[in-house]
């Protein structure tokens, strides 16, 4: 179970996709997910699913991989999907006790989970095709505006690399610390979900004592490094838009603009 | 023979393009009792064999039986398995999580529904085999102790099992010299008293060489040697070529007598070296 999340992971590679500046791509996607929310029916979606096909096809990510980033998100799609299906009120289709189905519920499941769907998916696209130094600076650059406000741009944005960085590292930890529990008799998967949680204890104490462990060593290095946060640092690689930024910043926004414009029509 | 395994498989991440070849066929016999080194590169698959031993790992293919029971099987008893064989991870100190360290030592023989009184008399026994005070370490923290301390203290937690067969996977890693010193020597002296079957894993022919009777080598998730130590150390060439070396004192020995003196090179120890040196000396003052 483990292995399926791939929620954070960069899968290298040289493709447009690949180049584009991160600023752009994160554009993109904020656009992307304004234009999901808008839309409010189904003819808008083949639209996005062809974008999102398209993007997978360019960046030569196996969609394998990406439908695999849907698995563990599985069940919160499921839990939306039965809730609309039941909790909508509307034309009686089926009755099974107190739960009804009804015509309006389907249409709004099927349409909640697929927006989920291809919410998983859009964003994964940026995380697989983003490496996370590219994908920190971008967020840094499009947030400095805001640092005359007093937002800490630089921070937040180490912040969430560093984050990002270890999401592999604990998730790889985790694996071993439940092997080793299990090799002392350890059973992570029978029980009720009271004993279930209890058996947890084994596996979350060490987890989190190491990731404390983990974060202090960071910092140290950090520091001995002489690290001090983003005022007057300069980049190796300081980025400059390119004509295909541009050129896909303008044809996406028109893109998504139309999306949205839907919901008016 | 208390370990079979047949023509053993393991494919990593199969069908994805990260697909690769953990172990490569596999044929193995482990007797009761025997004292085993288990050596080979980072990435050579020793610790993902280990881990096919007590069904952590389930093969691509192939048979693992142990004790009679081919644990492969769909329907065989997991926990009965890892009773038998005892495995001791890399940095096993990692996995403390008790308040204290009786407690983290009787988590494993709970688990396997023994008595309050058994559980009891197992952890005094454990801490006592890897040199544990019983009365002035049981109620504090295993998080208060030195790093070598606290990997006695996870150790303890699977010998408590009484494991048929202990497997440790490179116990001393990140030790100082003398923690290592004093891991091993209690190792040996676990194998004395309880005579159980040993495997240790370890990438350092050194600590190996003293303790061990048999010697497994691994190389890209194959088998590549097995045989005696004295006979291991013999294919020096060989040996460097899979990345491994053999104990300094063996090749310092081996020179020596590509120099033209007439030693013996079969040594594995300092000791061993030194009785040989002086008799040559000897020899050759008579002459």
């Amino acid at each position: 179970m483990l292995k399926d999340i791939t929620i954070g992971q960069y899968f290298p590679g040289d493709t447009i996709i690949h180049r584009l500046d991160p600023r752009i791509k994160i554009i993109i996607i904020s656009l992307f997910i304004a234009s999901l929310f808008f839309v409010n029916s189904f003819i808008p979606y083949i639209f996005i699913v062809a974008f999102i096909l398209l993007t997978v096809k360019i960046s030569g990510v196996p969609l394998k991989f990406i439908l695999k980033g849907i698995k563990p998100l599985l069940f919160i799609i499921l839990i939306t999907f039965s809730i609309n299906i039941f909790m909508t009120k509307g034309e009686v289709l089926y009755e099974l006790g107190p739960l009804t189905v009804t015509k309006e519920g389907i249409y709004l499941a099927t349409f909640m989970a697929l927006r989920l769907i291809f919410l998983i998916t859009g964003t994964s696209l940026l995380t697989l095709t983003t490496s996370p130094i590219a994908l920190t600076d971008g967020i840094e650059k499009l947030l400095s505006p805001f640092k005359r406000i007093g937002l800490p741009a630089h921070e937040l944005a180490m912040m969430m690399t560093i984050a990002l960085r270890f999401i592999p590292t604990l998730l790889e930890e985790t694996d071993k610390i439940m092997k080793a529990q299990m090799a002392r008799g350890a059973d992570f998967e029978s029980g009720n979900i009271l004993s279930r949680a209890k058996n947890l204890v084994p596996l979350l104490v060490p987890l989190f004592i190491n990731a404390f462990r983990r974060a202090d060593e960071l910092a140290t290095a950090m520091e001995a490094r002489c690290y001090r946060g983003g005022d007057n640092r300069t980049r190796l690689n300081e980025l400059k838009l390119k004509k295909l930024d541009i050129v896909s910043l303008i044809s996406m926004t028109i893109f998504f603009g139309l999306i949205i414009s839907t919901r008016y029509i | 023979m208390i370990m079979k395994i047949n023509n053993l498989n393991y494919i990593y991440n199969p069908n994805t393009p990260f697909e690769k070849k953990a172990l490569d066929n596999i044929n193995l016999e482990i007797n009761e009792g025997e004292f085993i080194g288990l050596i080979g590169h980072t990435g050579s698959g020793k610790s993902t064999l280990v881990q096919h031993l007590n069904g952590l790992i389930k093969p691509s293919s192939g048979a693992i039986i142990i004790d009679g029971v081919n644990i492969t099987d769909k329907d065989v008893n997991l926990k009965e398995i890892r009773q038998k064989v005892g495995l001791v991870f890399q940095y096993p100190e990692h996995q403390l999580f008790e308040e204290t360290i009786y407690k983290d030592i009787a988590f494993g023989p709970k688990n396997l529904g023994l008595s309050d009184d058994e559980v009891d008399k197992r952890v005094k026994e454990s801490m006592e085999l890897v040199g544990l005070d019983f009365e002035a370490l049981k109620d504090r923290s295993p998080f208060e102790l030195s790093g070598g301390q606290k990997r006695r203290v996870a150790i303890a937690g699977v010998i408590a099992m009484k494991p048929k067969i202990l497997v440790l996977d490179e116990p001393t890693a990140g030790l100082d010299p003398h923690g290592r010193d004093e891991i091993l020597g209690e190792i040996q002296k676990l194998y004395d008293k309880e005579g159980i079957t040993i495997i240790l894993v370890s990438h350092s022919m050194e600590d190996i060489a003293k303790l061990v009777q048999r010697i497994l080598v691994m190389h890209r998730g194959k088998l590549e040697m097995d045989g005696k130590p004295r006979e291991i150390f013999k294919k020096v060439d060989e040996l460097e070529n899979l990345g491994l070396g053999v104990p300094q004192i063996t090749k310092f020995m081996k020179i020596f007598k590509e120099k033209g003196n007439h030693v013996n090179d079969d040594i594995l120890t300092v000791h061993e070296a030194k009785e040989e040196i002086l008799k040559f000396l000897r020899r050759k003052k008579d002459a």
